[in-house]
């Protein structure tokens, strides 16, 4: 129920007074409420649950978390050798 | 995709997986709150690979699983009427009611029809001015701002004929009466990443501090989910108890602002009873005596409803993670996804659903 997909802002556009998106899921392009987003734009990834925008994409934290995952790996593999 | 294939990565799943088999020396009772990570917990096989001391429940975080039979009633009662199109999310419809379901009502001629976004029921709405347009607005925290703006947006476009059936839940109050269960076993809790996204993270301190329950904020890809597990299994192994961010990239400490604004404009909180587990205390939300003209309840007068359950459904302990559906003598024999008896068996997220799905009835305990 609680279903939350990415994708990414290719038009913003406004309706019947709403801040409203086209998104690309990977191909599927569906529209979504910016409202309670409003400050997103066209090429950012956003999270979508039944029409809405609940958050923007962090980036920085996507990749912060990437990197810990890599320093896991690094540290099994000295304890391996040790 | 972005956002997604990286956490489904191999290689990163089995260095996480190597993480928590060297970090975990003893048992530990975890619990995943939402019903999306049940199932994602299953359908990727992580039950299989997990460490043999981490040990899996199953928490009440479906909320059409928790809609109370009563309101099934309620949604049928109106749904039958002549001159309703009653709206629902799609999972709603086969729920079953005390004699009906939703499904039923459609088959004998009823206008019942599924919407993506609760904005797709105010339209219908605009679009059909002669008939009554009902939302079932169900749901957690997540989809309570969507339900909200429907009532906002209803309220500025003057339109007068649609309303709202409302059994909207939260989430903390369920982890409280969960841990204050004298039965309780859980001892970490992965929080539901999109009820965050919302609400942030806030409201989980005093609740880890007061129970002593290490907790993480926790995605639905295989690497979010065993990184919300090597946060708590960290924790529980160093005696800590306190809420981490393991799904940074989607979810902040004050989550969403807007959208908390506008529930708290549509929405109060009340006393909210869940299916098969009882009245939580302050569990729920309603609408505001401000948008009371949108309460369907109070324009559509149906009487009373003797609701009832199945005497063979366990499905309350299993929501509390007391039990697991196979300690149920009714799974996968009288109870199966296409003739439920109880609602975890129903939604695509219920516990039961999801563990008659993924995996051989024999097999499913572990209790």
């Amino acid at each position: 129920m609680c279903l939350g997909i990415p994708g990414k802002i290719t038009e913003v556009f406004e309706r019947d007074a709403l801040r409203m998106a086209k998104v690309d899921y990977g191909g599927v392009v569906k529209e979504a409420c910016l409202t309670y987003e409003p400050e997103a734009q066209v090429g950012e990834y956003i999270l979508v649950h039944v029409g809405f925008a609940i958050s923007r994409m962090s980036e920085a934290e996507a990749q912060e978390t990437l990197r810990l995952i890599g320093e896991l790996a690094q540290f099994d593999d000295q304890e391996a050798a040790a | 995709m972005k956002f997604i294939d990286e956490y489904r990565d191999r290689e990163s799943v089995q260095r996480l997986l190597g993480a928590l088999r060297s970090s975990v020396t003893r048992h530990w009772t975890l619990m995943e709150i939402c019903g999306g990570q049940t199932h994602a917990f299953l359908r990727f096989g992580l039950d299989g690979l997990l460490p043999p001391e981490i040990e899996l429940v199953h928490g009440p975080g479906c909320p059409v699983c928790v809609t109370p039979v009563e309101q099934i009633d309620r949604a049928v009662a109106i749904a039958g009427r002549e001159e309703v199109i009653f709206t629902s999310f799609g999972d709603m419809l086969r729920v079953p009611g005390t004699i009906s379901d939703l499904f039923a009502v459609r088959a004998r001629g009823g206008d019942v029809r599924v919407v993506y976004s609760p904005l797709d029921a105010v339209k219908l709405a605009q679009d059909h001015p002669d008939r009554q347009v009902v939302f079932f607005a169900i749901g957690f925290e997540t989809t309570a701002p969507a339900n909200a703006m429907a009532a906002i947006a209803a309220r500025a476009r003057g339109v007068g004929n649609f309303s709202m059936l409302v059994s909207q839940v939260c989430v903390p109050p369920a982890m409280e009466a969960i841990l204050a269960s004298p039965r309780n076993r859980v001892q970490a809790f992965l929080a539901a990443g999109h009820v965050c996204a919302v609400m942030g993270y806030w409201q989980y301190h005093p609740i880890a501090a007061r129970f002593h329950v290490p907790m993480a904020v926790t995605g639905f890809e295989p690497v979010d989910l065993l990184r919300g597990m090597q946060a708590v299994v960290t924790q529980l192994e160093t005696g800590q108890a306190k809420v981490e961010n393991a799904y940074g990239r989607v979810v902040s400490e004050a989550g969403n602002r807007p959208a908390q604004e506008a529930m708290a404009k549509v929405f109060e909180p009340c006393d909210r009873q869940w299916r098969g587990i009882g009245v939580i205390p302050h569990s729920g939300l309603r609408l505001r005596p401000q948008f009371a003209d949108l309460d369907a309840e109070a324009r559509f007068d149906v009487g009373h409803v003797a609701a009832s359950e199945s005497s063979l459904c366990i499905a309350g302990e299993v929501l509390m993670g007391h039990k697991k559906p196979a300690d149920c003598p009714a799974f996968g024999r009288e109870c199966t996804p296409t003739s439920p008896l109880g609602a975890p068996m129903v939604s695509a997220e219920g516990t039961c659903a999801a563990y008659f799905r993924y995996q051989a009835p024999a097999g499913a305990s572990h209790v």
